[in-house]
């Protein structure tokens, strides 16, 4: 751009940010009274710059308080707020409103594949079980060195992409074979063992392999790609499935 | 552990009770690599197939008389050769379980309950089973002349 381009137009000429109306459709459930889940459609006067998450806390505070929703950091980091906007895993803090085509109703719908517990709340534990399952913390033997462990550039640009990971369930429940009967593993677990399979300072990425070697483990993997369109991190989350499948066959055949 | 029940069977599993087991807890936890080989040889089947199918398409039907040579004949000169015995059998073998091992796949992701799983399975083993006995044994024991009448050139010349 070139330096006298703003000279040309006053700063009192500045466009104003526009103020549209927007339809949000959202899929509510409320345990105490209802037995099936419905859809209300909500009329929102949002900023051109909005966010979905912003059109959700003017329902919550101006409109309707009952509806219920999960979201911590609002910026994209706590990994609180993943729902399926129209029909796609996102988060609502990094969705602007404007990219979601305002101009039809905006679904809003929980992520799929976990149980509901009110509106857009569902029940996170079967999700981090799985988590827990694959051991998502250095594991080493020996002295415990005074110093930091130092690794190279190289040793940990191997795994960088997956700690980028915040556990908001977004691929997961992206996932069609974690649809089906919630047995498998899920992308998510796979990407954070995979954050330790390849860390060169741990020492337990073939208990990892083998946890992961189960039937309902990697191989159950079709590499839909859902979980890499899905990832709002943009983790290679694919990538990183096949990275593991790779392992364990070099590793244990 | 919500206590709630969702009727919407969209949602995945139920969570019913807190006494009873999450339907999200794993059920088994499987000794041995018997996924990991089911996974590689359906990547090293599927090579082969490639070489296989469309080796016997080409000798079939773009070399002599193409497709208007195919006829009973045919079939019996190619298959009084070994080689083309052993093509045909390893086809057979190879196109079968590749098959076998995507529908098992496919009947694992998207059937709900064991026991539907079960009487799938085992309706596709049994079918299996048959296609391959009876393709083998074709294969190994065919007679181009059956038919006593048979003007065949093998047939003929005895």
């Amino acid at each position: 751009m070139s330096v006298d381009a703003p000279s040309k137009k006053p700063i009192a000429e500045a466009v104003e940010v526009p103020t549209f109306q927007i339809t949000l459709r959202i899929e509510r459930y409320n345990p105490e009274f209802d037995t099936e889940s419905h859809y209300e459609d909500y009329e929102v006067t949002v900023h051109g710059t909005d966010r979905v998450l912003d059109a959700l806390h003017t329902i919550k505070w101006d409109m309707d308080g009952s509806l219920s929703f999960r979201r911590s950091c609002a910026h994209g980091v706590c990994g609180s707020d993943a729902m399926r906007i129209n029909g796609k895993n996102r988060l609502a803090c990094k969705t602007l409103v404007k990219d979601v085509n305002p101009d039809k109703p905006i679904t809003i719908e929980p992520i799929k594949g976990l149980p509901v517990e009110k509106d857009l709340i569902v029940d996170m534990e079967p999700f981090f079980d799985s988590y827990r399952e694959i051991m998502p913390f250095l594991v080493t033997t020996g002295h415990e060195p005074t110093h930091e462990r130092i690794q190279s550039q190289a040793d940990k640009d191997r795994f960088d992409d997956t700690t980028k990971c915040i556990l908001c369930a977004a691929c997961t429940s992206s996932c069609p074979v974690f649809w089906n009967d919630g047995q498998y593993f899920g992308p998510a677990a796979i990407v954070n063992a995979h954050r330790f399979i390849f860390d060169s300072r741990d020492e337990a990425g073939d208990q990892r392999l083998q946890i992961l070697n189960d039937k309902e483990g990697v191989w159950r993997c079709r590499t839909v790609f859902n979980c890499t369109e899905a990832c709002p991190r943009g983790i290679e989350v694919t990538k990183a499935i096949a990275e593991v499948k790779r392992a364990i066959i070099t590793r244990r055949v | 552990m919500s206590t709630t029940t969702s009727a919407d069977s969209n949602r995945g599993p139920v969570v019913t009770d807190l006494t009873t087991k999450s339907p999200y807890e794993r059920r088994t936890h499987s000794r041995g690599n018997f996924e990991l080989w089911s996974w590689l040889f359906m990547r090293a089947s599927g090579v082969l197939l490639l070489v296989l199918v469309f080796g016997h398409l080409f000798v079939n039907l773009m070399t002599g008389d193409g497709i208007k040579g195919v006829d009973f004949a045919f079939v019996a000169g190619k298959w009084s050769s070994p080689f083309w015995q052993f093509w045909d059998l390893l086809m057979l073998w190879l196109a079968e379980l590749h098959g076998v091992n995507g529908v098992r796949t496919i009947i694992n992701d998207y059937t709900e309950r064991d026991s539907t799983r079960l009487v799938l399975k085992t309706l596709l083993f049994l079918s299996a089973l048959l296609v391959m006995v009876l393709g083998t044994l074709v294969i190994f024991t065919f007679d181009p002349c059956i038919d006593p009448n048979s003007t065949l050139q093998q047939c003929t010349g005895r």
